[in-house]
């Protein structure tokens, strides 16, 4: 009895000291962003006087909000991109019968462990020369390709949970493979492809790399690059307070999708890469 | 992992209910039509998008081709890998790059391993606990970067109040690694712990009540019956997480860009493509960075051999 209350105090303490990990840096930068001019450099952990105004100035700053817009629309367009074309690859990896499967799995592994900066320089050098350089597809199109072998491995483990007697019955009943997939498996795997979708925006959203060597000017540069480039509203201000405000806007989609999609986006992680 | 049996039961039976033989020749190309059509744009994309750039950055590694100079592009043979590897700059980023890889990860892999052994046990807050490390996981890098960099930057931060004043650790070689480590520590630990949590779950629980019962005292039921029958959820995140550190950049940008010989090989190709304009120069870095992260992943399938993953992950049958 004693013991027992004893190690549930004990994992209560590990959880607190799990949470204050997880958190410190994420509320250190909302504090930082509700900081007036005169006390962001006081080095308090808390704010010792709220504004809004970091907020208002970088929304009165056309580099930021195009660079959200851009950000916003960029990784939705990938993430649908990614997810439909990788639902159609995963059905085809876990159900059917083709050549060259092994090969598309064994190049989609290969990309998911690619080092993005190998492909920067000719990307780079391609785009300018067919005219994708600093657009929105230009971006679009490497996201597709990196999302990919995380959609299709996430999906095809999604796909192996599925009953598949229901399509076998369907197929019976004289559906065509592709009838059986349209009207029996994809309303099954509806929740797969969706906790995909989550793990896709995510990583466009996160990107950095891509978006900051592929792009040049507000037409296409997205928010992470925005924020980076950052010299405050005046040359006279230090962009801290701006930084720190944007900083918590890229934070709170994120915010969304953990709290509301937890159980989704853990399921997601671990199905694809782990197997017995 | 219980979902498999089933559908491999279901599979069994499918010859006594199959249709008749022309019928079945039949669907048979019907299926690898559709199989065909369904992962074409995929794998035109993956050619288009990496196969032939790929191809175009070695082609280019073997150019001279400054893009400030592009008239005198020529061919140069291998003389720009001669000049890459000949240089102390690239052995430094190279250096700076395994350090970071090879202690974040192993300090990713202890942290991980107590957390996934924390969520697996607790009964307290376990919904809490697997949100909160989601944050981490899912917070854009130079958010997460700048945080930190804001955090030790003398005068603003709330650690570097904690230490003694006129020391900017951002400025110091060791202090600027320390800190690098730290913020892909921080970001990643979730990642692996989650991983570590789903072999965690593979583990027999009657096992280690058995072994509990002969007298096998906690440390040994991790390091004989937890960690051995873990070893595939190992092996993934490992493999993972270190070829995904040895690509590390947005932290590095954000927190020093580079200063202090603190540069990863990212950066290095990086800054030699866009503040050298170096085309072939920097295609060189590309294409030894890709030889390099190639050789991680041969040693750790050498190593672990078929439960590499995507090794027995080609499909149903």
């Amino acid at each position: 009895m004693g013991t027992d209350s004893r190690t549930r105090i004990w994992w209560a303490l590990a959880g607190v000291v799990v949470c204050i990990y997880a958190l410190v840096p994420v509320l250190w930068i909302v504090s930082l962003s509700f900081k007036t001019t005169d006390t962001i450099t006081d080095g308090s952990f808390v704010p010792r006087s709220w504004t809004l105004d970091n907020y208002a100035q970088i929304f009165s700053l056309d580099l930021f909000t195009s660079a959200l817009v851009n950000s916003i629309g960029i990784a939705i367009i990938s993430t649908v991109l990614a997810v439909v074309i990788g639902t159609m690859a995963a059905y085809a990896i876990a159900r059917l019968d083709f050549p060259g499967k092994k090969t598309l799995v064994g190049v989609s592994l290969l990309i998911a462990m690619f080092p993005q900066i190998s492909l920067v320089s000719p990307l780079f050098d391609i785009s300018r020369a067919v005219g994708l350089f600093d657009t929105w597809p230009g971006l679009i199109l490497p996201y597709i390709t990196f999302a990919l072998p995380l959609a299709i491995y996430t999906l095809s483990a999604f796909f192996r949970e599925i009953p598949w007697e229901l399509e076998k019955a369907a197929k019976m009943d004289g559906a065509t493979p592709l009838q059986a997939f349209r009207e029996v498996i994809v309303p099954l795997a509806a929740p797969g492809v969706f906790t995909t979708a989550i793990l896709v925006f995510i990583f466009c959203w996160n990107d950095f790399l891509f978006a900051i060597s592929l792009t040049s000017t507000s037409a296409s540069q997205t928010a992470p690059v925005a924020i980076a480039n950052f010299t405050g509203a005046s040359q006279f201000a230090e962009p801290t307070g701006s930084i720190a405000a944007a900083a918590v806007l890229l934070t709170i989609p994120i915010i969304i999708f953990v709290l509301l999609f937890q159980r989704r986006i853990v399921a997601g992680l671990t199905s694809g890469a782990v197997k017995g | 992992m219980t979902v498999q049996s089933r559908a491999t039961a279901a599979e069994r039976q499918q010859p006594s209910q199959g249709p008749t033989k022309a019928q079945r020749s039949d669907g048979k190309r019907a299926e690898r039509r559709l199989g065909i059509m369904l992962a074409a744009p995929a794998a035109i994309i993956i050619v288009l998008v990496t196969a032939y750039p790929v191809g175009y950055a070695v082609w280019l590694s073997l150019q001279r081709y400054d893009l400030r100079f592009p008239a005198e592009q020529s061919f140069a043979g291998l003389a720009n890998y001669g000049a890459v590897l000949s240089s102390s700059y690239w052995w430094q980023a190279f250096g700076v790059t395994m350090l970071i890889t090879v202690v974040s990860v192993a300090i990713e892999f202890v942290l991980g391993l107590a957390l996934a052994l924390a969520m697996h046990r607790t009964l307290v807050a376990r919904g809490l606990i697997r949100t909160v490390i989601l944050i981490p996981y899912g917070i854009v890098t130079v958010v997460a970067a700048f945080s930190w960099q804001f955090a030790w930057t003398p005068g603003t931060g709330y650690l570097a109040a904690l230490l003694p004043t006129g020391t900017a650790p951002l400025t110091d070689f060791g202090a600027s690694l320390a800190i690098i480590i730290g913020a892909e520590v921080w970001k990643t630990t979730p990642f692996m712990a989650l991983l570590l949590l789903a072999g965690l779950a593979l583990v027999p629980e009657d096992m280690l009540k058995a072994a509990a019962m002969d007298g096998a005292g906690p440390w040994q039921r991790l390091t004989q019956i937890i960690l051995p029958m873990m070893k595939p959820a190992i092996l993934v995140a490992l493999l993972f997480r270190t070829l995904d550190a040895f690509r590390v950049f947005d932290n590095i940008y954000i927190l020093t860009n580079g200063a202090n010989g603190t540069g990863s090989v990212s950066m290095l190709g990086y800054n030699n493509l866009f503040k050298a304009f170096n085309l072939g120069i920097g295609s060189a870095i590309s294409v030894l960075i890709f030889i390099s992260v190639a050789i991680i992943a041969l040693i750790f399938i050498r190593l672990f051999g078929a439960s590499a993953p995507g090794s027995d992950n080609t499909g149903k049958r």
